[in-house]
């Protein structure tokens, strides 16, 4: 029993199929990857797990508990973080506060007023916010105006804000999507960083097989809304389902 | 000070020895000069700066702290003047019971509205507010002021009359609105030299209100509130994966500025016990929209310049003719000063809705923030040429 | 059932009105993306190209008829268009007489021209600002737009009468055989009718059958992909602005015997447009017609002495109503498409 447990999900949109029957299970502690060509149905799958969809049959349940019908913050609420393909920050706000507000998140569970307070007078937040920033090497850019960082600063800004909520599961979509090499390697290794310090479960959507490669330790492939094979990375690398996917039925 | 940073106690200093001596700032010029006209420190006009001033400092709470563009904040200023009425019609002319009456009920009002209206956001929410508010001045206009249930009285507006109950009047306190006996309409004349300045009790009033409630709106935007409500209008989708829900943080901001709103509604009531339906008109929410955007949306006092502005304009700047500039520009040759009066002319006097259209559109493409903006622009300007004049000057970096 | 008819009839001509500003309003926002706060401005420039043709027609010079006396006793000062005195009284006569309808053509170059001014000179560069921007700026417009019209036609409302010809009203009773004097209905009102109806057939038409059409079409479901195919696609929506302007001037002109132009009738029908636009499909043509007559009527339905006595002042407010609960229930609104501007 895994984790996150997705069992026969299917979606439609009007005339197209975008998932049918879809089959996973994500084990704790393990970094699994989805894979697959443009349109296999990567990003729906997601959407349908963090809330924003509602899949149309099947069941996604994370820890025992289902998430169908809960709206992306309770889903939050229960352990689950979401690394975006283009990073999902704060523009308007500065590094710090980016952090300081799933500090209170994860504290107050829900909404509070807090009208009268003043966001630096709580201490423990602010110890906390400090101490990762420290682990995603920013904290000397906290004051700094969170829209005018770089794109890798926003990448680790985002995940900064993620993993000070010590999430159960962190869904990355394709983290290094539009990254230079040199940024790409940067992320690996920050993800990888991240999978040493902590108890956490990681499911990647991911284009870069390099990235996969270098990260996972169970790959689904997905192809036309379907899983094809689950396997590990020594064993999809020359995957005949795989190469057809990829390729197309003139390589059979 | 209170909780507050170094520059936030500045700032809320200078607010405060603006609204207690604006009598003397508003009153430059002696009586009998040529400029007496431009004098705007007379109570009644005072009393409207910091009314409206307290109107888009509760207007900026929503706006520039969320970005949700509300064109119906007028609503709950007319529901505030009404409620101010009442309260004279049937208890006592005593303010206070009619200001908190202004804001509870503003407040639930706010709460009816913002639940249903921020259920969409965006230009949807502008016109649900939009919708709202007209709808409250048609029925405030026509329905409300039927026979049998007259709660506005439609045309004429909301009034006391000699035979309403006044349950708790007595003889002894003033037939005007009043706090514990002190007429809002007493004023304390003072004359120097050539000048004379006005104490107004009501003014007063509303400058301590204005003060309060400036007060309370830099603790909140310095808050863990107010750092939310910048979240939602930053990123939406990200305060939602943070595990927030963003509408109880708008909501709470609606509601907060709609008790501002029926503040500054139950004040005006408080300085001439009227309430008419017109204060709820759309343009009325325009106006404040106008104030706000103008002085500086999202920044402190930004609103409360806005609205200064706006109103002096109103009051002041239409009162140019044609023989005024004659006036002014009489140093000159007579053709061209003719040319330049005609030139001049459609943005004076009762043009000066033209002038002030004009320089909104100017605001919103040059100075997205507004003339707080503009004068710290001037301001980093003037003091580049200083440190230019003496490079040694130490040159700290903006900001 | 007569009644039924006539408020049927009543409900046309103002959501006649409704659907050609509506129209216009979508135009510009499914082609540019942009909010248009000053559409009711150009409704009532429109309105007022038709009170200038109006005064241009009658310049009249004075002559002095020795032969007549006026009250006072003496000699009577007749004013004589000049029109009248170079096409003689007949033709003269009838050219100011049609001076509405002949506003058409001088109203159609005038708002193009400042329908493209507009969109050239101020709103393209709003097109990736936030939306509350373009809404303040073109606020801001209308505000100066109508100060403008006030300052050159001051603050009342200018009578300006349709052809001789239109005057009275049709009798349908009498028409059809049923009772007369029952479904009587104002000529022009039915013009009006027919006009609109003309209008939006055109425009339809011309996004439908030409190639400048499609593109455009094809530009609103989706402006990046039109764009990289190498068509020129923000001339074209300039053009489409201009159009939009002209639809909203003439549905203008036209109005002008309906209700006397003064300078805020802009305003009062653009907040009413909007949210017809919003109840039809923000971006959706056929929707912003549909609600716009679907509203003008039910509006008229709930004038009725019937409507008004169940509930007191639904007149006023139904509109607001029905905008709050189309909203609510169906943000896309009738016709609308799914996740335009919801984010």
């Amino acid at each position: 029993m895994g984790i996150l447990e997705i069992k026969n999900v299917g979606k439609r949109f009007g005339g197209l199929q975008a998932l049918s029957d879809v089959n996973l299970s994500v084990q704790e502690n393990s970094v699994h990857a989805i894979i697959g060509p443009n349109g296999a149905g990567k990003s729906t799958l997601l959407n349908c797990l963090v809330g924003k969809l509602i899949p149309d049959t099947g069941s996604v349940t994370f820890q025992g508990q289902s998430l169908l019908g809960r709206h992306p913050h309770e889903i939050n609420q229960m352990g689950v973080a979401r690394v975006f393909q283009t990073p999902e920050i704060f523009g308007d706000l500065d590094v710090m506060e980016n952090v300081m507000i799933p500090c209170f998140a994860r504290r107050d569970g829900s909404f509070r007023m807090h009208a009268f307070e003043t966001v630096m007078n709580e201490k423990e937040l602010v110890e906390k916010a400090e101490q990762i920033l420290i682990d995603v090497n920013m904290i000397d850019k906290r004051h700094m105006h969170s829209a005018s960082l770089s794109r890798g600063d926003k990448r680790r800004l985002e995940m900064a804000m993620c993993l000070v909520q010590e999430p159960k599961l962190l869904l990355l979509d394709e983290p290094t999507a539009g990254m230079a090499r040199a940024d790409t390697n940067n992320t690996i290794d920050l993800l990888k960083e991240i999978k040493e310090k902590r108890d956490i479960t990681m499911a990647i959507i991911e284009h870069d097989m390099h990235v996969v490669f270098s990260l996972a330790e169970r790959i689904t492939v997905l192809a036309q809304g379907t899983p094809l094979v689950e396997e590990t990375p020594e064993n999809i690398k020359g995957h005949p389902k795989v190469r057809e996917a990829y390729l197309g039925e003139a390589q059979v | 000070m209170m909780g507050l940073n170094k520059k936030d106690t500045s700032l809320f200093v200078v607010v405060i020895v603006l609204a207690l001596l604006a009598p003397f700032f508003l009153n430059p010029f002696p009586t009998d000069s040529s400029m007496a006209q431009f004098n705007a420190g007379y109570p009644d006009l005072m009393q409207r700066f910091v009314i409206f001033g307290i109107f888009a400092v509760g207007f900026n709470i929503l706006f520039g702290l969320t970005g949700y563009l509300s064109f119906g904040h007028a609503a709950f200023l007319g529901v505030g003047s009404y409620a101010a009425v009442w309260i004279f019609k049937l208890l006592t002319y005593n303010v206070l019971p009619a200001i908190m009456l202004s804001v509870i009920m503003a407040g639930i009002f706010a709460l009816l509205i913002g639940y249903v209206s921020l259920r969409r956001s965006g230009i949807y929410f502008s016109i649900l507010t939009l919708a709202f508010a007209q709808m409250s001045f048609a029925l405030a206009y026509s329905v409300l002021s039927n026979p049998k249930f007259n709660l506005t009285n439609g045309e004429t507006g909301l009034q006391v009359y000699a035979n309403d109950p006044q349950w708790l009047h007595r003889d002894s306190l003033p037939d005007l609105p009043h706090l514990f006996g002190l007429s809002m309409r007493s004023t304390y004349e003072m004359t120097v030299g050539g000048w004379s300045f006005s104490f107004n009790t009501g003014y007063y009033l509303c400058a301590v209100i204005l003060i309060l409630t400036f007060y309370l709106s830099i603790r909140l935007f310095r808050s863990p509130f107010g750092m939310m409500l910048r979240a939602v209008k930053s990123n939406q989708q990200r305060m939602n994966y943070t595990g927030l829900n963003s509408r109880p943080y708008t909501l709470a901001a609606f509601v907060i500025s709609g008790m501002y709103a029926g503040l500054a509604g139950g004040l005006l009531a408080a300085m001439d016990p009227l309430a008419g339906a017109e204060r709820m008109q759309w343009t009325a929410s325009g106006e404040v929209v106008l104030m706000t955007i103008l002085g500086g949306a999202g920044t402190l006092i930004g609103p409360i310049l806005g609205a200064g502005f706006i109103k002096y304009f109103e009051n002041i700047f239409s009162k140019i003719n044609d023989n005024i500039l004659h006036q002014w520009f009489a140093f000159m040759p007579d053709g061209i000063e003719d040319f330049i009066v005609a030139v001049i002319h459609p943005f004076i006097g009762k043009g000066w809705h033209l002038t002030l259209g004009l320089m909104f559109m100017m605001v919103v493409i040059f100075l997205p923030g507004g003339l707080v903006e503009g004068g710290q622009r001037l301001a980093r300007l003037l003091r580049r040429k200083k440190s230019d004049e003496s490079p040694s000057a130490d040159t700290k970096p903006a900001e | 059932m007569d009644a039924f008819i006539l408020q049927m009839l009543n409900g046309l001509d103002k959501g006649s009105a409704y659907a050609l500003i509506a129209l216009g309003l979508t135009l510009i926002f499914g082609t540019l993306g942009v909010v248009n706060f000053a559409h009711g401005a150009l409704f009532m420039i429109g309105a007022f190209c038709a009170v200038t043709l109006s005064k241009v027609l009658t310049i009249s010079y004075e002559t002095i008829d020795e032969t007549q006396k006026d009250f006072l006793g003496n000699p009577l000062k007749v004013e004589t268009p000049y029109i009248e005195s170079w096409f003689g009284p007949e033709v003269g006569g009838a050219i100011i007489d049609w001076s509405v309808p002949l506003a058409i053509l001088f109203a159609i170059p005038v708002m193009i021209a400042v329908g493209v001014i507009m969109e050239r000179g101020l709103i393209k560069h709003f097109y990736k600002r936030p939306h509350a921007d373009q809404i303040l700026v073109t606020f801001g417009l209308a505000i100066v737009l109508q100060e403008v019209i006030k300052y050159y036609f001051g603050a009342n409302p200018i009578p300006t009468p349709a052809p001789a010809m239109f005057k009275g009203s049709f009798d349908f009773g009498a028409a059809f055989g049923i009772d007369p004097n029952v479904i009587i209905y104002p000529y022009w009102r039915m013009m009006y009718f027919g006009f609109a109806l003309v209008v939006i057939s055109g425009i339809f038409a011309f996004l439908q059958f030409t190639t400048f059409g499609m593109v455009v079409r094809a530009g609103m479901a989706d402006r990046e992909t039109v764009g990289m195919l190498g068509i020129n696609i923000d001339k074209r929506f300039t053009i489409m602005f201009g159009i939009a302007a002209a639809v909203a001037g003439l549905a203008g002109v036209m109005y002008t015997p309906i209700n006397p132009p003064n300078y805020h009738m802009g305003m009062d029908f653009l907040v009413l447009s909007f949210v017809v636009v919003v109840v039809g499909g923000m971006g959706s043509l056929p929707g912003a017609v549909l609600a716009g007559f679907l509203l003008g009527i039910l509006e008229s339905f709930a004038s009725t002495t019937w409507a008004t006595t169940t509930i007191p002042g639904i007149n006023q407010i139904i509109i607001y109503l029905v905008a709050i609960v189309v909203l609510l229930t169906r943000p896309r609104g009738l016709l609308g498409r799914k996740g335009v501007m919801e984010d």
